[in-house]
């Protein structure tokens, strides 16, 4: 899949991990039960209004905090099919990748957005569009390499693809001359 | 030194390298780095497990350089949590994981894995936990992952990383009374603001650490994250040396270990002077670790609970300050203080010492290391409209407890001199002088025994 449309669950700033799934249902590992609770303390009706095809619209650090992969598997859970935010924080962008769910990055995305506004999402091109307001943006799409993990499906199919091509996973990079030498070594 | 005709570099970039096998790195590149230590915990390890063993691989790529650490919701709050400590019991069983810690013998990773002298300088460590970004106090590149992440190097050994940018911070001045690497990390944080170091490494320099002890050290680099950086570190020097050293002696865990500097002309993205000998003690206003802005000026509010506790602020030093206000005093009535050493290696070494009965004295109810009340998880969850004060590192709404609870984050003194006088306030405050330097910060923060440690035993 390279483009979503859908209408949009529309959210602010620093929207952390701590209120997209908050610690107390941190003992289960359950997409289904983990999207029950989904947002529950930033967005009560979340759970309950979610449609699949939905997307999450939200403001600048989105994710931030705790590196519970929890987070992106609750907001897969309940059947989002897309985040763009004004920026990510980094290892929740990891986690989403990682676990099969796209994400863009797309500055300006929250201008004039309200909650319920439809919005279309090209993940190859990274451009955006707010269809209720008739606003595009143009975001970020993922870098070649993390695309390719979000097509196989996530981190773990792309590892299993690797090591089935004996190549246990590519070595990335340039040269592979001398590596530097420590400035001092201890015994 | 720069070998010739390569690029000068960063600590971090000389780390990456290293670990990539390349003879340099810069910014962006994209590296496939061999992993040194691999770290999870009770709510992350799980996930990791499951997904591992959706490949259908037999065994972990190296079981010595895997560490599984029970912290969350240790002692098991529930059935629930119960069953995640079985779930990692039984990996590291099957798997001959040696470094598994059991509850009583182990306590928070990020500061038991450098105390019991796996982590060193020099190493890639990845960890299933944001605050991994800890070890970096002791010169290792060292990140938080999620849990597919982590369970992808349990299988090779490997992570692709971007080569991060560095920001520098250079610290001047000599730290005042009651300021330690508490209230350095909060006022960095608030001049860069909460994502002001996304995906960047945070490097600390400057004269102004000669006077900061591990333990502040440790501070400084388990904020990284809430300043969103992808890293925090130091480069070793003499104090980090003193402490590796000694660390690795008493856990019997002697090994070489890799020390980098960064070069003198390396490139960074920016650099921040920060004035250590003006600082004030700080204090994050609720909910957000940026908005920190000198006790002094801040409102004394009233308070319901005060922490003393996890992986920012529960070490040594940190529990000393703590008893140096409550010795011979009592929290005020209407404050619930809590205090929670990091590890249990440290708890040994508080009672040792004679702290742990200050703080019952003072009316303290003081538990066995665990996270606890920091992820608001068990041990202390707040309710509606509570108010806390903690020496932990995020005041995010919900964060300890219900959606409407407030906190404020601050060092160890102050919590300690809140719960004196049932409102928020500064160490002056109680009439008690600041302690010597020496008292509190006694470099390298070396103490007892190491706890024993091994795979767990096999089934009755
Ligand atoms: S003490 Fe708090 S911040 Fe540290 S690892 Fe535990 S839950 Fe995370």
């Amino acid at each position: 899949m390279t483009s979503f449309e859908g209408r949009a669950f529309v959210y602010g700033e620093n929207v952390d991990t701590d209120v997209i799934i908050p610690a107390r249902h941190l003992t289960s590992i359950e997409a289904d039960e983990l999207a029950r609770h989904c947002m529950e303390d930033l967005d009560p009706s979340f759970a309950s209004t979610v449609r699949p095809g939905d997307l999450v619209v939200a403001g600048r650090n989105f994710g931030s905090g705790s590196s519970r992969e929890h987070a992106p598997i609750a907001i897969k859970g309940a059947g989002i099919a897309c985040i763009v935010a004004e920026s990510f924080a980094r290892i929740f962008f990891r986690n989403a990748v990682n676990v099969g769910l796209p994400i863009v990055e797309c500055p300006g995305v929250t201008d004039g957005a309200e909650p319920g506004d439809v919005f279309r999402v090209d993940l190859d091109s990274g451009s955006v569009e707010n269809a209720t307001r008739g606003l595009t943006f143009e975001g970020t799409p993922l870098p070649p390499f993390m695309r390719d993990i979000l097509d196989a499906g996530g981190l773990m199919p792309w590892v299993a693809r690797s090591l089935k091509a004996g190549d246990a996973p590519v070595r990335v990079g340039v040269a592979r001359d001398e590596p530097p030498q420590a400035d001092w070594r201890l015994d | 030194m720069t070998a010739a005709g390569v690029r000068p570099m960063t600590v971090t970039e000389k780390i990456l390298a290293r670990a990539a096998g390349l003879s340099e790195v810069a910014p962006g590149d994209l590296i496939m780095a061999d992993v040194d230590l691999a770290m999870g915990n009770d709510v992350t390890a799980p996930v990791a497990i499951a997904r591992f063993r959706e490949l259908g691989i037999e065994n972990v790529w190296d079981p010595a350089k895997v560490a599984l650490v029970p912290s969350h919701f240790v002692p098991a709050k529930d059935i629930a949590s119960a069953k995640l400590g079985m779930t990692m019991r039984e990996f590291a069983r099957q798997q001959g994981i040696e470094h598994y810690f059991e509850l009583g013998r182990g306590g928070i990773e990020h500061i038991l894995l450098p105390e019991q002298a796996l982590a060193l300088p020099g190493m890639v460590i990845i960890g299933a936990d944001s605050h991994s970004c800890t070890y970096g106090a002791i010169g290792a590149f060292s990140t938080g992952v999620g849990s597919t992440d982590l369970a992808a190097v349990l299988a090779t050994g490997r992570i692709w990383l971007r080569v991060p940018e560095s920001v520098r911070f250079v610290h001047e001045g000599v730290p005042g009374p009651w300021v330690v690497g508490k209230d350095v990390i909060l006022s960095v944080i608030a001049l860069v603001g909460d994502d002001g170091c996304s995906y960047q490494a945070m490097e600390h320099t400057g004269p102004a650490l000669a006077h900061l002890s591990m333990d502040s050290r440790f501070t400084l680099a388990n904020m990284a994250i809430e300043a969103g950086a992808k890293s925090g570190i130091v480069a070793p020097d003499e104090v980090t040396l003193a402490y590796v050293r000694e660390r690795q002696r008493l856990a019997g865990r002697e090994r070489e270990f890799d020390v980098f500097a960064s070069d003198p002309d390396a490139r960074y993205a920016a650099e921040h002077v920060v004035d250590v000998g003006a600082l004030e003690p700080q204090v994050s206003l609720p909910s957000l670790p940026s908005r920190a802005e000198p006790v002094s000026q801040a409102d004394r509010v009233a308070v319901d609970q005060v922490f003393i506790g996890s992986c920012t602020n529960a070490k040594l030093e940190d529990l000393r300050m703590a008893a140096h206000i409550l010795r011979g005093r009592r929290a005020d009535p209407r404050v619930r203080l809590m205090v929670i050493p990091a590890t249990q290696e440290i708890w040994r070494q508080a009672n040792r010492e004679g702290l742990l009965e200050v703080f019952a004295q003072a009316g303290a109810t003081v538990s066995t290391p665990t996270c606890g009340a920091c992820l608001g998880g068990h041990m202390g969850v707040l309710g509606p409209g509570e108010v806390c004060v903690s020496t932990s590192n995020r005041n995010y709404v919900g964060r300890m407890g219900h959606r409407e609870a407030r906190v404020y984050l601050v060092n160890p003194a102050v919590a300690a001199a809140t719960a004196v006088m049932g409102r928020l306030a500064h160490p002056d405050e109680t009439g008690v002088e600041p302690p010597e330097e020496s008292v509190i910060t006694g470099v390298g923060a070396s103490y007892g025994e190491p706890v024993g440690v091994g795979a767990p035993g096999d089934p009755p």
